[in-house]
């Protein structure tokens, strides 16, 4: 058991993480600290492993090096009845929703209810329409999870995740595909959660503006490492052109629009080798596999 | 040359490790069926979808069997004055063999397939992690109670396919080929073993649904979690299910009647 007092008002600390998924280190010797009672923002370009760094701090993947305390407590070190007490009081809101399709609106919010407590249904009852009145949904309770639109699932599943009154919550990817409408909505939805709440958010996302809006302060991943961190105008003045370049959306600069490729002459002039292009087999599979930029 | 090999190894190391995956998820099944208990509810709903609704698909088949049986015996019988033993070989045809086989292999292609795409979807969708973060174990929460209704549906399914086959058997033999009813039914009864027969039939689809109901979970929850895993993976179930339950049938067969 790691007995490392965590930093002073951090509920979440990641420290010298490391973690691969075949050759590719998804994160390389990260250390981050997520403030008790603050929105915490990580951001970086799609395929940066910042879902996988959600499902580390959830206990669900173990990392190579390095380690995750939520409360004080290692996640990766405990047993597994401490993690699913641990578990009960994070909250996580999938990009998906994540809602279980068999059932109703009303009973998705009860699931954890159900599952965790023996309270008797009129409690549950009320417990669930004061969860849904709070993310104003609570006329769609008999809808099934298929009749709602993306915006509505994830509020419902914002519900959910709040029904045990959790210390935490994290966010995978909350804006995506959303309507201007919904993600105001939701953006409303987690800034005033965390407030009236007290909750700790941690938010993984791309949408520049509508996480700089509410985050408290921002990490900027790419390529495994922390390449920005900051409060959200210190992250937009930042001196480093890749952080400058995601903030912006510039389609050219450190990264480079074009994916890796031989010269475009020779493409064009096909030689030998692209009619003939060489099968490597390993593990029985050609290995297509290259870096992402 | 070099790459054959290659490739064997790593085809029989990807076999293994998947065997060693589905030993470890049975275990974990097996774990959870005792919470299943405590919440009969689950199991319910769950016999429902798996054993009532494959109900159809049992009885009809069940009875085509038998009329075919009766047919096909009543000409091979016939040429040798027998076809009062009619009933007899209807009978033991189903219940020893044609029963517990081919219910099981009509199981695993409703029930089976179904409960795949089901956790699959699920495993895809995310609804798999979001139960595990919100402390549901799924393994409990949603495979154990399916094991649970496949394991017990299956014998049931296998009786019921039997049963309406016989009487199949009779409507063709004594309805359209006038062997005599009595016979049909005396004939069987005489011959039929309690313990040989019946029972052995019994454990063969004991088995059959054991093993049909952990391929089906395990290829759902093991699916890669896109559209096309998911339908790689509900042909997988189908396929390995086959294969696993004739070559079963076979080593049950011998093990049971190989001495007489």
């Amino acid at each position: 058991m790691d007995n490392r007092n965590p930093p002073q008002n951090s509920l979440v600390s990641v420290h010298n993480l490391t973690f691969s998924r075949g050759q590719k280190k998804i994160f390389d010797d990260i250390s981050l600290e997520f403030e008790r009672g603050k929105i915490t923002a990580i951001m970086g370009p799609s395929g940066t492993g910042k879902t996988t760094l959600l499902k580390i701090i959830g206990g669900q993947l173990f990392p190579e090096k390095g380690t995750v305390t939520v409360n004080g407590r290692n996640v990766h070190h405990l047993k597994r009845d401490e993690l699913y007490t641990l578990r009960k009081r994070m909250g996580m809101l999938f990009q998906s929703g994540a809602l279980l399709t068999g059932m109703n609106v009303y009973d998705n919010v009860a699931f954890p209810l159900r599952e965790h407590t023996q309270l008797p249904e009129s409690m549950i009852r009320t417990l669930v329409l004061i969860k849904l009145e709070a993310v104003g949904l609570r006329g769609a309770r008999d809808l099934m999870p298929n009749e709602l639109s993306g915006g509505m699932a994830r509020r419902v599943a914002l519900a959910r995740a709040i029904a045990l009154d959790p210390m935490m919550i994290m966010y995978d990817e909350p804006f995506t595909g959303q309507d201007p409408i919904s993600m105001g909505a939701l953006v409303l939805l987690i800034k005033s959660l965390n407030t009236t709440l007290g909750l700790t958010s941690i938010i993984v996302s791309h949408d520049v503006q509508e996480t700089s809006a509410i985050a408290d302060y921002i990490y900027v991943l790419s390529e495994g490492k922390v390449v920005g961190q900051g409060t959200p105008q210190e992250i937009q003045q930042s001196s480093s052109e890749w952080v400058q370049q995601f903030m912006n959306g510039a389609a050219d600069g450190p990264v480079h629009f074009h994916y890796p490729a031989k010269e475009y002459m020779d493409d064009l002039l096909f030689t030998e080798k692209t009619l003939f292009p060489r099968k490597r087999l390993i593990g029985g599979k050609s290995t297509t596999k290259r870096s992402r930029y | 040359m070099i790459k054959f090999f290659n490739y064997l190894g790593a085809t029989t190391r990807a076999s293994f490790t998947k065997l060693g995956r589905a030993t470890y998820f049975l275990i974990g099944i097996l774990a959870g069926i005792g919470s299943v208990i405590v919440r009969p509810r689950l199991l319910l709903k769950q016999l429902h979808s798996v054993g009532v609704l494959s109900f159809l698909i049992i009885t009809i088949s069940g009875l085509f069997v038998g009329m075919v049986l009766g047919l096909q015996g009543f000409y091979i019988l016939s040429r040798f004055d027998a076809e009062e033993t009619l009933g007899v070989m209807v009978a033991a045809s189903l219940v020893r063999e044609l029963g517990p086989v081919v219910s099981a292999l009509l199981f695993a292609g409703r029930a089976g397939s179904a409960l795949t795409a089901e956790i699959g979807l699920m495993k895809a969708t995310e609804q798999l992690s979001g139960m595990e973060m919100m402390a549901v174990d799924p393994i409990k929460r949603i495979i154990s109670p399916r094991f649970l209704a496949g394991f017990l549906s299956m014998p049931l399914l296998a009786a019921l396919f039997s049963a309406v086959g016989i009487i199949g058997g009779q409507i063709v033999g004594s309805g359209l080929l006038g062997v005599d009813v009595g016979a049909y039914w005396s004939q069987m009864q005489a011959t039929m073993d309690f313990r040989e027969d019946i029972i052995n039939g019994v454990i063969k689809s004991i088995v059959f649904g054991f093993i049909t109901s952990w391929i089906a979970l395990f290829e759902g929850y093991d699916a890669v979690p896109t559209a096309e895993g998911v339908s790689r993976a509900t042909t997988r179930t189908v396929v390995n299910s086959a294969f696993s339950i004739l070559g079963l049938d076979f080593i049950l067969t011998a093990l049971m009647f190989g001495d007489n």
